[in-house]
């Protein structure tokens, strides 16, 4: 069953603090992972990231609301019966966590300790995660003496040592440099696709869910305020706050002469300034040409950008339609007939 | 120097040694174990027991607050009760031992703290319960901090074996002030202390090279 749920936050809140001083964290978080998808669930911090990938394993508990993995709610368990399902879901976290005390193996082992899995089966289990996560030589080594990219690489070793069906991944790459993120984002999708492991990750990085994530959720203020396949995310956003996410991520931002004079209603004498986002087919259309010939008016491009997108195309571009008003309204629906995003940003006195 | 003054500083030697041997390990084995319920029962953490914490940091600053000399007499019916007697070296260790305990606990407590919380979180995310937490994770990570600490102790120790010598204790501190000050014989008090430095240097050494051993931070 390919679409098997195999994380189910049914409407979770979590408030810390009481009476005057309560603060929520989360209001009716509700999300649906199917098993064996990277899911993602970016936002700015503060947003209540931390908190939600906490409630999925229960180190936070939610203040109502049920959370599923792998078809048992956790919120009705007592401690033992969780700390068993804790050992079919993994955990990554942004600053290793790993125990300086241990050896690399010794690391991985842990949780197979903690399950009291005899010393034989541990030595079979581990190696071949050390191979797994390219850290066969590094056995022996203590954490102090690795780089971050191979401190994650223990800590994700570790999280696997138990065989989960799930994986969380707690900004797992926001301590590490650009370089090194790929290399654990490349990781990280190896295993979803080797063992179908279903993956869940908090992050503020665009860049980890346009390479890594099939879906995505936009969080902000405690709330889930979007979700959608990471190709519609990019190419059709529906909230401010998630435009604002792919214009930094293009650094796709008006020149600061053309913001200066930008005004938010149309006036005589004043050009519309839009934000085109194209995706899929239309990108191939000649577009921009036929416009400027079909409305007879002119296009001054200003900003564009396009990007591979799980291998969709998506193109943004921002743009002034210069000509008569009649014109560049005509112009407006023509653009509005041919399947892309049309924003208008504002309007621009001419510049003379 | 007599034969007999060998042996009499031999034997003090070997008084002292005892003393804080046997009240080291003793406060090890309970001041360990206190610090770490001094860690794990604050609140918010995962055994959390708020009143329990209280009276345990209550416990342990008066234990802590009271000087050396006014505990050793003050428990004298108390050390009686214990080991039959108020004069000894026994007597001595039980005092020693009740000074000890807290001041362990507290540098425990202390060497816990400097553990990232994150490794907690990540036990507790694969499913460890709170004896695994501790003995996997809270004691091997404070080792070096612990042995520290115990090093620490042993060398205060080796300076309140001095005092103990005002019970009967006996003792190197006991024969400097018995010899060395009341009869007046500088080189008993000379030879007393060289060996109590002697002692304090080893036992730091012997510390630090545990520490060493056992930190790979």
């Amino acid at each position: 069953m390919p679409n098997r749920i195999m994380i189910a936050l049914d409407n979770i809140s979590k408030v810390y603090g009481s009476g005057s001083n309560a603060v929520t964290a989360l209001k009716d978080v509700s999300l649906n992972i199917p098993q064996g998808s990277i899911h993602g669930v970016i936002g700015l911090s503060g947003a209540g990231k931390s908190t939600l990938i906490r409630c999925v394993n229960l180190l936070e508990r939610p203040t109502t609301g049920h959370v599923s993995v792998d078809d048992q709610d956790l919120t009705t368990l007592n401690r033992a019966a969780l700390n068993r399902a804790r050992h079919g879901i993994g955990m990554i976290f942004q600053h290793f966590n790993l125990l300086t005390s241990r050896t690399v193996f010794a690391n991985v082992a842990l949780p197979l300790e903690l399950m009291k899995v005899d010393r034989e089966t541990i030595r079979e289990r581990v190696h071949p995660l050390l191979e797994l996560t390219g850290l066969s030589d590094k056995a022996e080594s203590y954490p102090a003496e690795l780089s971050g990219g191979q401190k994650q690489r223990v800590a994700i070793a570790r999280a696997l040592a138990s065989r989960p069906k799930v994986l969380l991944c707690d900004e797992a790459t926001s301590a590490l440099d650009p370089q090194t993120t790929s290399s654990i984002l490349a990781l990280l999708e190896d295993i979803n696709r080797r063992l179908g492991l279903t993956i869940l990750l908090i992050t503020h990085e665009m860049e980890v869910v346009k390479s890594i994530c099939h879906r995505v959720s936009l969080i902000s203020d405690g709330e889930l305020v979007e979700e959608a396949e990471v190709g519609d995310f990019f190419t059709s956003p529906r909230t401010r706050l998630a435009r604002r996410f792919i214009n930094d991520f293009l650094e796709l931002n008006l020149p600061q002469s053309l913001r200066d004079r930008l005004l938010s209603d149309p006036a005589p004498d004043a050009h519309p300034v839009l934000r085109l986002a194209y995706a899929g087919d239309s990108i191939s259309t000649p577009l921009i040409s036929r416009l400027a010939r079909d409305c007879d008016i002119d296009i001054s491009i200003l900003e564009a950008k396009v990007e591979s997108i799980r291998h969709r195309t998506l193109g943004l571009m921002i743009a002034e339609l210069v000509g008569p008003a009649e014109k560049t309204r005509e112009a407006l629906a023509y653009l509005d007939n041919h399947d892309l995003q049309v924003e208008v940003i504002g309007h621009v006195k001419r510049n003379d | 120097m007599s034969n007999a003054m060998i042996e009499l500083i031999l034997a003090a030697t070997l008084d002292t040694l005892y003393m804080v041997g046997v009240s080291g390990f003793i406060a090890a084995l309970a001041g360990i174990p206190l610090g770490v319920l001094l860690y794990v029962t604050r609140p918010r953490q995962f055994l959390a027991l708020p009143v329990l914490n209280h009276l345990l940091g209550v416990v342990t600053n008066i234990g802590r607050s009271v000087p050396f000399i006014i505990l050793m007499v003050a428990i004298i019916p108390f050390t009686r009760m214990l080991v039959g007697s108020s004069i000894g070296l026994n007597a001595a260790v039980v005092p020693l031992t009740i000074a000890a305990i807290p001041f362990v606990a507290r540098l425990v407590e202390g060497s816990l703290n400097e553990i990232s919380p994150g490794l907690i979180e990540a036990a507790q995310s694969m499913g460890a319960s709170p004896w695994q937490i501790i003995m996997k994770v809270l004691l091997p990570e404070a080792r070096g901090g612990i042995i520290t600490g115990l090093t620490i102790t042993v060398v205060t120790l080796v300076s309140y074996s001095a005092m103990a010598g005002a019970v009967g204790g006996g003792g190197l501190g006991d024969l400097g002030i018995r010899y060395g000050y009341n009869r007046f014989e500088p080189t008993i008090m000379l030879i007393t202390v060289v060996i109590l430095v002697v002692m304090v240097q080893g036992f730091q050494s012997l510390g630090d090279y545990l520490v060493r051993r056992s930190d790979h931070k």
